[in-house]
């Protein structure tokens, strides 16, 4: 279990957010040219750009004439860790990612519309200051609603962490860096909200079957709470009335 | 390159129009589009910048790490550049699909930064034959428009005077080894000394005429590119007070490298080189002037950081 030093006597975080207080969002629908949607997303200091192609004919070997088929690629800069990276891409952990992007994503996605053809989904991770799966299916969902892709509905990603704070469990919504400095189980929940079904839920490290239920109850309401961010962000991107896209480069 | 898919009228309208000196957006044989730059916008590098020219970005973040010098050159630090080519501006880079064009420019900075004249390695030696700074340029493309080469040395040398190196405070030699102490205070901190550091061009031929910042539609059209590393002026990145010390310096060719399949003839290959020069020294003194408005701008608090939300 983790040490309580993570909630200060206070009830505060080592970042000053309550336990229950999302990082600040700031997002971008629309942020290339080229690519079909595009998205850049930050939560505090993770931030994410990403771009989806397609829908598109399907490579040979991929097609399928059930749906359609997602392909995603997550890959992290270099510079975005505290140590430098030396691939950006092709180890284990982010081979993992793009699986686990690809579940979530495709719960999310009306695949039925669009057989034998291919979505591709990269996302880009410029900075790592935890929590990066989550800000990825998120900024990813961004870039598939600027592509104009039908979806059952948002598929949002939250995190959370536990601490002690008087004998107590005390859920943390939206784990930074510094929140699982010490070790704690991290629970990473990728949810449609609206329908309140997860489609991919991920836990490292222990945690007792008992406070389950309270991290789990947590990390959804994270989930409804980026949801409302996300919607409005883009209603305001679709009231504003234009994109990158559509302006003609000189 | 990421190759666009041009008919031939759409080429032999691009190819006329550079003969006379209009190219199809409105810019003569030596204009550049326009460049958006910011620098400092990855926190967790020592430096970085981010640069937008049209529709080609870059990113860059520049780490530095303690490194022991090389034997045969033990008063220099080391420089190191990494490129990748983001799937984002490309299905084709998906995997390890832009590592050709990846090396091939990272290559190209390599021998543009190589030469002593080009940029000074001894700043970054900390004790001589023991210890050094190595500096790992990570270059991310994002989103390709062509011109690649430029916008990336741009970016570079950017976040390379963007970046910040922490000061030693104390070296403990314990029998061959050093032990060094780097302070913690975030703003004790040296500034690198990028003045003479290079820039290259890219001079795309087509037809019988040169033009410089290709668009991907031009670079298709083009038989032969060929790029010139050239090095800067140290007088163009110090304020009107310190350029008094400062010795003007020459625009030197440290790099030459062609690509594609045609040929160019050495008379034609001689106006590019001086043509190219010419360039770098106007693109040189912009950048110069940018990065010193907006380091003032950042002393007195009123830069407003826009990173890609702009």
């Amino acid at each position: 279990m983790p040490g309580p030093e993570l909630l200060s006597t206070q009830g505060l975080r080592q970042d000053g957010r309550r336990p229950n207080e999302l990082r600040r969002i700031h997002c971008k629908l629309g942020v290339f040219t080229q690519p079909d949607g595009s998205a850049y997303l930050e939560q505090g200091n993770t931030k994410v750009l990403a771009a989806v192609y397609g829908p598109h004919q399907a490579q040979k070997s991929k097609a399928s004439t059930e749906g359609v088929v997602v392909n995603c690629q997550y890959s992290m800069a270099t510079f975005s860790t505290g140590e430098r990276k030396n691939r950006p891409r092709g180890d284990r952990k982010s081979q993992e990612m793009s699986l686990h992007l690809r579940q979530a994503l495709t719960a999310a996605i009306k695949t039925e519309l669009y057989p034998r053809s291919q979505i591709d989904v990269y996302v880009e991770v410029l900075q790592d200051d935890g929590s990066a799966y989550s800000v990825c299916v998120n900024a990813a969902t961004l870039a598939l609603v600027d592509a104009g892709i039908p979806l059952r509905a948002y598929v949002v990603s939250c995190s959370a962490s536990m601490a002690w704070r008087d004998g107590r469990p005390e859920p943390l919504v939206d784990a930074a860096r510094t929140d699982q400095a010490s070790g704690g189980c991290l629970l990473t929940v990728a949810a449609i909200t609206n329908t309140g079904s997860i489609a991919l839920l991920e836990m490292s490290h222990r945690l007792h079957m008992d406070y389950l239920d309270v991290v789990l109850s947590r990390a959804m309401q994270g989930c409804r709470d980026i949801e409302a961010v996300l919607n409005q962000a883009v209603r305001d991107h679709l009231a504003e009335g234009w994109t990158k896209q559509d302006v003609v480069t000189v | 390159m990421a190759v666009k898919l041009l008919s031939e009228t759409e080429k032999s309208f691009i190819t006329y129009g550079v003969q006379d000196d209009f190219r199809s957006d409105g810019r003569s044989n030596i204009d550049y589009r326009p460049m958006e730059l910011e620098t400092d916008v990855v926190s967790h590098a020592n430096g970085s910048a981010r640069l937008r020219l049209a529709n080609t970005d870059v990113l860059v973040g520049v780490k530095t790490e303690v490194d022991t010098p090389s034997p045969d050159n033990p008063g220099a630090g080391k420089i190191e550049f990494f490129v990748d080519c983001s799937a984002n501006a490309t299905p084709e880079f998906e995997g390890r699909g832009g590592e050709q064009l990846a090396n091939s420019i990272s290559n190209m900075m390599q021998r543009a930064y190589h030469s002593s004249q080009a940029f000074n390695l001894k700043q970054l030696c900390i004790l001589d034959g023991k210890q050094c700074w190595k500096l790992y340029i990570d270059v991310l493309i994002l989103e390709c428009g062509g011109n690649l080469c430029d916008a990336v040395s741009l970016a570079v040398k950017a976040a390379l005077f963007n970046t910040r190196i922490p000061f030693v405070k104390a070296a403990l030699m314990d029998g061959g080894n050093v032990d060094l102490q780097l302070s913690d205070d975030p703003y004790d901190c040296k500034l690198l000394d990028v003045g003479s550091a290079p820039l290259l061009v890219t001079l795309c031929k087509i037809g019988e005429k040169c033009v410089v910042d290709p668009s991907a539609e031009e670079e298709s059209c083009s038989v032969i590119s060929l790029v010139v590393g050239v090095t800067g002026n140290p007088k163009n990145y110090c304020t009107p007070e310190e350029s008094a010390k400062v010795a003007e310096g020459k625009a030197k060719c440290s790099a030459i490298s062609m690509s594609g399949p045609g040929s160019v003839a050495t008379k034609t290959l001689k106006d590019a080189i001086n043509q190219g020069i010419v360039a770098a020294q106007s693109l040189d003194s912009a950048l110069g002037h940018a990065l010193l408005r907006e380091r003032k701008e950042n002393v007195t608090l009123k830069k407003h950081s826009y990173g890609f939300l702009k």
